[in-house]
């Protein structure tokens, strides 16, 4: 039963990684961009999430509704100031911006209210832990499950059913043709970011419940391993990075079970490191070869 | 002939320009406080050079440089407080070692391109923090204690060194096959470049002159820790390349030098420092992605100015 216990709480860490490794493969797929910001977004998230819930009083789901609101406008917001030039820029300089342009909202954020970590409270939902087979369950793991596999299965809808998507499916596929056809990409890559960034800040709200310590630097750790999610799951494609999140989740539940937690963060750049020599293409992805 | 000359009278300028900083620092005209920023600077421009060897002249990009200063300080400081080795000792053995971890960095990650690399280059370099974090020899996350030895003759030598051997190493024919790699890797490679073998031999040079920083930068703190090596410092040094200019040695100079005489004054507000870092970053990517010397070098002023005074001649 302890590897029951162990599988549900790796499946709860997972559910947040893959979370935020969708507006990654998301994006990357879209643009080929590796969005470093990404990780401060869901720290925006985690703080939204704690303001509406400690200050502003509007319960769980308005919060974290608020949190994907808030969210969705800053990644427009990010992609319209910064990547939008440097769509035809090197990747160097994508990256580098990329880079910069999360130490910004790090230390923006730390500027202005300080570096303190804050606690979510306790009784932001109703805590009760389950017990079946023996394995201890509680209310946040469901909590954070089931809002993962909501979001999840919205994000299919919109991609699957919707013009929107559509239209994100082309641009992805190849951005020439898709403004060839009359799609007007500049939109659909900030639709793009806007649900990305939604996603973001959803995780960090779950987050926050799960953890209950939220600090300005938080983002940083989550959001690499979440990148980390996506190049495992094959970066681009959505079920890649769910699968790669919960993968993730669940092996570093596995190593801090064994008695390794000090070397859990070297365990998944060790899967990163091995996935890119090995696999670079991961578990789902297509692979591509170089053409001059 | 030529190159050679201009080369001994940039020595002997900057020979010069030591002893007479070395005269003011024994006769008391700087105190501590300046003599201290003058190692400070050596550091990072080592630092910064290394890393201009990776990214600028092979175009490998690399974001975990820290990983290999790390080594070189952690390594040194074992060399000099652990087994009583003399601090030059400890400097070369930081070094090699820190070469080795390159090396061996290097031969796996230097397949991958761009943001693949990356990423891997900053997994390497978080493991290694977290080795050293682990590691109860070396005091893991409350740090090591280590005797300030460096001095600015330790400092200004390795910065010399530094700066010659990879300034001669760019211009040498296994450096231009490091900037046909960086302007099209394909094409070096129907050149007939050996391209595995220049890149991980770019990446190690990097990382031995990066473990000589180390060496120093332990050996001027009483103390390190792991933290000390984060993504932060790996960034810092970035920028200095960055900023600098890819591809111009002169421009990450003077962008080290500058950025940490900058730093000195800001760094009573931490958070306002990193919030200027960031801006100048992403303006600069914004509006000038090729830094400010672009491909230059300083150098390359005087000699357009030599060059019209011939064709009048």
């Amino acid at each position: 039963m302890e590897w029951l216990q162990q599988l549900v709480n790796g499946i709860s860490i997972g559910s947040i990684y893959a979370l935020i490794a969708l507006g990654y493969t998301m994006v990357y797929g879209i643009i080929k961009l590796i969005n470093f910001a990404h990780g401060d977004v869901f720290m925006i998230g985690a703080f939204v999430g704690f303001y509406g819930l400690t200050h502003w009083h509007i319960g769980f789901i308005p919060s974290l509704l608020a949190a994907m609101i808030i969210c969705s406008i800053l990644g427009v917001v990010i992609e319209r100031l910064a990547y939008k030039r440097l769509r035809n820029a090197t990747r160097i300089a994508a990256l580098i911006t990329a880079i910069g342009m999360s130490l910004l909202i790090e230390y923006t954020t730390i500027f202005f209210r300080g570096a303190q970590p804050e606690a979510y409270p306790d009784n932001a939902v109703i805590s009760k832990t389950f017990t079946v087979f023996g394995t201890q369950i509680s209310s946040e793991s469901i909590i954070i499950l089931v809002t993962t596999i909501v979001l999840m299965l919205l994000l299919q809808f919109i991609v699957h059913k919707t013009k929107i998507g559509k239209a994100m499916r082309a641009v992805s596929h190849d951005m020439e043709a898709a403004r060839l056809m009359g799609i007007n990409v500049n939109n659909t890559i900030s639709a793009t970011f806007a649900i990305g960034s939604a996603l973001a800040g959803a995780a960090g709200v779950v987050f926050g419940l799960y953890y209950t310590k939220i600090d300005p630097l938080m983002g940083i750790i989550p959001g690499v391993k979440a990148f980390i999610a996506a190049v495992l799951g094959g970066i681009g494609s959505i079920p890649g990075a769910m699968t790669g999140g919960m993968v993730l989740g669940i092996v570093e539940t596995v190593v801090s079970a064994l008695g390794f937690s000090m070397w859990r963060d070297a365990a998944a750049f060790i899967i990163l490191i091995l996935i890119l020599i090995f696999k670079p293409a991961g578990i789902f992805g297509k692979n591509t070869r170089e053409k001059v | 002939m030529k190159i050679s000359k201009t080369f001994w009278i940039y020595t002997i300028i900057a020979i010069i320009g030591y002893a007479i900083i070395q005269v003011m620092i024994s006769s008391g005209q700087l105190d501590m406080y300046y003599s201290n920023l003058l190692i400070t600077i050596a550091i990072n421009v080592m630092l910064a050079v290394s890393l201009h060897l990776v990214i600028g002249i092979t175009g490998q990009f690399s974001i975990g440089h820290a990983g290999f200063l790390a080594v070189g300080a952690y390594i040194s400081a074992i060399c000099t407080m652990q087994l009583h080795l003399p601090f030059i000792v400890g400097l070369l053995a930081g070094a090699i070692v820190a070469a080795i971890a390159g090396l061996i960095v290097g031969i796996p990650t230097l397949r991958l391109r761009g943001d693949y690399l990356a990423i891997a280059t900053l997994g390497f370099a978080e493991i290694i923090r977290i080795i050293f974090l682990n590691w109860e020899y070396v005091g893991g996350a409350a740090g090591m204690q280590v005797m300030q030895q460096t001095t600015w003759t330790y400092a200004f030598f390795g910065m010399l060194i530094t700066i010659i051997v990879i300034s001669n190493f760019t211009r040498s024919r296994h450096g231009r096959a490091c900037i046909a790699i960086r302007e099209d890797e394909i094409a070096a490679d129907a050149m007939g470049i050996n391209i595995t073998y220049y890149k991980v031999l770019a990446f190690a040079i990097g990382s031995l002159f990066a473990g000589l920083a180390g060496g120093l930068f332990s050996h001027n703190f009483f103390i390190i820790q792991p933290a000390q090596f984060g993504f932060l410092k790996s960034f810092d040094i970035l920028i200095y390349v960055v900023l600098g200019g890819l591809g111009s040695l002169s421009g990450a100079v003077i962008a080290a030098v500058a950025l940490t005489i900058i730093s000195l004054y800001l760094q009573d507000f931490p958070e306002t420092r990193m919030i200027i870092y960031s801006l100048v970053l992403i303006l600069v990517m914004l509006y000038r992605p090729v830094g400010l010397m672009g491909t230059k070098e300083i150098t390359d002023l005087f000699k357009r100015k030599r060059k019209g005074g011939d064709a009048h001649e």
